[in-house]
């Protein structure tokens, strides 16, 4: 009974907040209820027992978007008003309004009608676990059984860091992202900025480090440091580093180049690319995470920031 | 899925001894030593990843060819449905040894700006062409050889970061607007090709296109995925009516780049759909799914071409018939019906392949054209014929493969498709191909026309470095020359490793 009104609860509060997110006309206001959203969609996944689901949402969904969704509202604060003149007619929205909910029915009738129950690989990530030697199955299928994908989304990390340093106006290259920020000594941000990354980055190193077998991972303990150093970055106590820095190229690649070297490796310690040595398949797996740990903290919150904006010098 | 089963798929076919992984991993390795070392050393990392890639390259393609059979491998040796097949046949190994020589030409014909001079700063340009060129290469090569729908997805959003920067790579303000534009159409296809893929996990709990092959009846859900997944990849391939961001696109792009993009990054999704309605479906040939993917073809070749023919910039006239020379691919969907599915089929490739060298050639000469001159306004380019013969020599055999004169290898692509028009008996098809022609003889008339006639002042000295640019060119439209002379070498490449007809794979 309580499941029932807890359940029901959680989904009126986030359909209501979606229909705030869509209705409200402020921008900031609108970015706020989503990023509430995401939180309460963790909460969602948390209640149909998907812990590592819950986490990449709240982390990702709500944390990082809800980050690049303020950034954008402030560069575009100066032109919403301009754009507010041409803001499209009453049928337009209704349009667009039954387009949205043909698409939602069309959504919810495919999942209805899909088998039930789904045919799951479940049972046959668990009979082959054993073999990685890590207890979360999820940690298994993306480090293990499906490696090779997950070593190419780092590399997609990679190149959309790249793909949005290629914004840059040439004048700036080799410059630093983001704006510069005063030092203030005080106020709750330079306050929270000093508080917190000592606890985040430790909740960072432990979410990746229990995510070999419990719920976490790479994924969600990166985006803990992100947003750490993003904190520190906002709040003007560290500037970004000027985007030509050796060490940061080190740290952009340091995951996919170990996933990578790891990868060759099984050639010579095992039984061909991408293949785990019997017995050292844990060190190994914690080895890539850990890489990728550092990779994922540094692109996320770089890409975050943005391109380079000013010279290296200030 | 039991394992005998699952042998069973697997036999007689050869493993690659990780080749397959290495076609991948040779271009990501370079990316990687790119963004470390910085844009200074893109071209000497590039040129030193040349070697390998190419070398991988020609391992698949001759063990594929001797052994007559597709080569499959289990990366880290884990089998589907929990584990990712890589699986070579013979399109991949044709599309692999495009990709290859392409990006060779490419990576040769870069002009100076994204090189920086010994001891220089690194530039944003020389950082980001390089590190994308080797992204292009291997997100292309991943697109060929994989066989898992969710290992593609992530080729596909490895296309999409690799391909976009290269649009906005001179930083204009109309380039940074085509990429955009670019970016939101790749993302609205990405998102319904994942949700089609969903659809089908949900429906048969694998993604793997050979155990899928085997169960994938023609039920509601694999209707509908499909259709998601191919209205999502027509977006990404510029298919009629979704190419509207091509043009600007492709046209805006430094001619390096345009040349990749409008040659190779089109046909990576393409090459999907061939593998989605080939490999995955039951022969569904005549259904009207494919009548409709068709009639969006024909319109392309249309529309592409008109368009192409009402263009005042050479650029923008070359993207237009990208537009056209994609519909045609298309139009294998509904012409691969009864007798006709090889004949349909290889005419497609012949102009995937064709296509790809002879525009490739073509960017890259109206790029050099554009040097010399400082324009690409069509009707101020007299006397290219007479001020570079070479590369004037390029177009026009570029432009000859376009519009499927004998003996190129636009003409031997055509020939086919009309050819399974007849066999199948669906005249329609036939007619459009011959009017797509009819228009594409026009717009480059257009073109060659003005580079034949007397220039009134000689054009100034060409940009050092042209010279060799010129001969690359016409190496580039030879290729597409060859395939037209000696057809019989992709032709029955592409039939290696192909079920036979209505038959499951492998």
């Amino acid at each position: 009974m309580s499941d029932v009104v807890l359940h029901g609860g959680l989904i009126l509060l986030i359909l209501s907040l979606a229909v705030m997110t869509v209705v409200t006309r402020d921008t900031f206001a609108a970015i706020t209820a989503f990023v509430v959203y995401g939180m309460l969609l963790g909460l969602a996944w948390v209640a149909l027992g998907s812990i590592d689901v819950a986490l990449t949402e709240a982390a990702l969904g709500s944390g990082i978007t809800g980050a690049l969704l303020l950034r954008a509202a402030v560069c575009l604060r100066d032109k919403e008003a301009a754009a507010e003149v041409r803001r499209p007619g009453r049928a337009a929205h209704r349009v667009s309004g039954l387009v949205c909910a043909a698409i939602a029915a069309g959504l919810a009738a495919m999942v209805l009608m899909l088998p039930d129950p789904a045919p799951s690989l479940a049972p046959a990530v668990m009979e082959s676990l054993p073999a990685t030697q890590v207890k979360n199955p999820v940690t298994g299928v993306l480090l293990a059984f499906r490696a090779w994908d997950t070593f190419l989304e780092t590399v997609v990390l990679v190149l959309a860091l790249v793909a949005v340093w290629g914004m840059t106006p040439d004048a700036l290259w080799g410059g630093r992202p983001g704006e510069l920020r005063q030092h203030a000594h005080d106020g709750p941000l330079v306050f929270l900025a000093r508080v917190l990354p000592p606890v985040g980055v430790m909740l960072g190193i432990y979410l990746f480090w229990i995510g070999a077998d419990e719920p976490g991972g790479k994924f969600q303990g990166g985006t803990i440091l992100a947003a750490m150093w993003m904190l520190t970055l906002l709040a003007g106590l560290t500037d970004a580093p000027p985007v030509s820095r050796r060490w940061l190229r080190a740290a952009m690649v340091a995951g996919p180049a170990t996933f990578l070297l790891a990868g060759l490796s099984g050639v010579v310690f095992a039984s061909g690319l991408f293949a785990y040595p019997p017995g050292f398949a844990k060190p190994v797996i914690l080895l890539i995470e850990a890489a990728s740990t550092v990779s994922i903290g540094v692109t996320l919150c770089l890409l975050a920031i943005g391109p380079p904006s000013r010279p290296a010098n200030r | 899925m039991n394992p005998v089963k699952l042998a069973s798929l697997t036999t007689g076919q050869h493993g690659g001894g990780g080749l397959l992984v290495l076609c991948v991993l040779v271009p990501v390795a370079a990316l990687l030593a790119i963004v470390l070392a910085g844009g200074r050393h893109g071209r000497a990392v590039t040129l030193a990843a040349l070697p390998p890639g190419l070398l991988v390259a020609g391992l698949i393609a001759t063990q594929v060819w001797k052994t007559g059979q597709a080569m499959v491998e289990r990366v880290g040796g884990w089998a589907p449905p929990l584990g990712l097949m890589l699986r070579a046949d013979g399109l991949s190994v044709l599309m692999l040894a495009t990709t290859a020589i392409l990006v060779a030409a490419v990576a040769f014909y870069a002009p100076r700006s994204f090189r920086v001079a010994a001891g220089g700063a690194e530039t944003r340009a020389s950082l980001v062409f390089w590190v994308m060129l080797m992204a292009i290469w291997a997100s292309m090569n991943l697109v060929f050889v994989s066989s898992d729908l969710f290992n593609l997805y992530v080729a596909l959003e490895l296309i999409a970061f690799a391909a976009i920067p290269m649009v906005y790579l001179e930083g204009k303000k109309g380039t940074l607007l085509a990429g955009l534009r670019y970016l939101l159409y790749a993302l609205m296809g990405s998102v319904l090709y994942l949700l089609g893929a969903a659809l089908l996990y949900g429906r048969h709990g694998t993604m793997d296109i050979t155990l899928l092959s085997g169960m994938a009846g023609m039920d509601w859900a694999v209707c509908l995925g499909v259709g998601l997944m191919t209205a999502g990849l027509m977006a990404k391939t510029a298919l009629f009516p979704l190419h509207l961001w091509l043009p600007p696109a492709h046209a805006g792009a430094t001619p390096a780049a345009s040349a990749l993009l409008s040659a190779l990054v089109v046909k990576g999704s393409f090459f999907l759909v061939l593998r989605i309605w080939f490999d995955l479906l039951p022969p569904l040939t005549g259904t009207p799914g494919a009548q409709l993917v068709g009639a969006l073809g024909a319109a392309a070749v249309l529309v592409g071409g008109v368009m192409a023919i009402r263009q005042d910039r050479l650029k923008l006239l070359i993207a237009y018939s990208t537009v056209a020379q994609i519909g045609y691919l298309f139009l294998i969907f509904p012409l691969a019906k009864g007798p006709a599915v090889a004949t349909a089929l290889s005419g497609g490739m012949f102009l995937a392949i064709s296509h790809a060298f002879a525009k490739a050639s073509m960017f890259m000469t109206a790029g050099l054209i554009a040097g010399a001159y400082g324009h690409d306004r069509i009707a101020g380019l007299r006397g290219v014929m007479r001020s570079m013969p070479v590369a004037g020599c390029a177009f026009l055999i570029a432009a000859f493969s376009l519009i499927g004169v004998p003996p190129t290898g636009g003409f031997a692509a055509k020939w086919r498709l009309i050819s399974a028009a007849v066999e199948s008996s669906q005249w329609g098809w036939a007619a459009v191909i011959l009017c797509g022609g009819l228009l594409a003889g026009a717009y480059m008339f257009r073109a060659v026309s003005v580079f034949l006639t007397e220039a009134e002042t000689p054009v100034a000295d060409k940009p050092a470095g042209t010279r060799f640019r010129e001969w690359l060119v016409l190496a580039l439209a030879c290729v597409s020359l060859w395939i037209g002379l000696f057809p019989e070498i992709p032709a029955r490449l592409i039939e290696i490793g192909r079920p036979a007809n209505g038959e499951v794979l492998p």
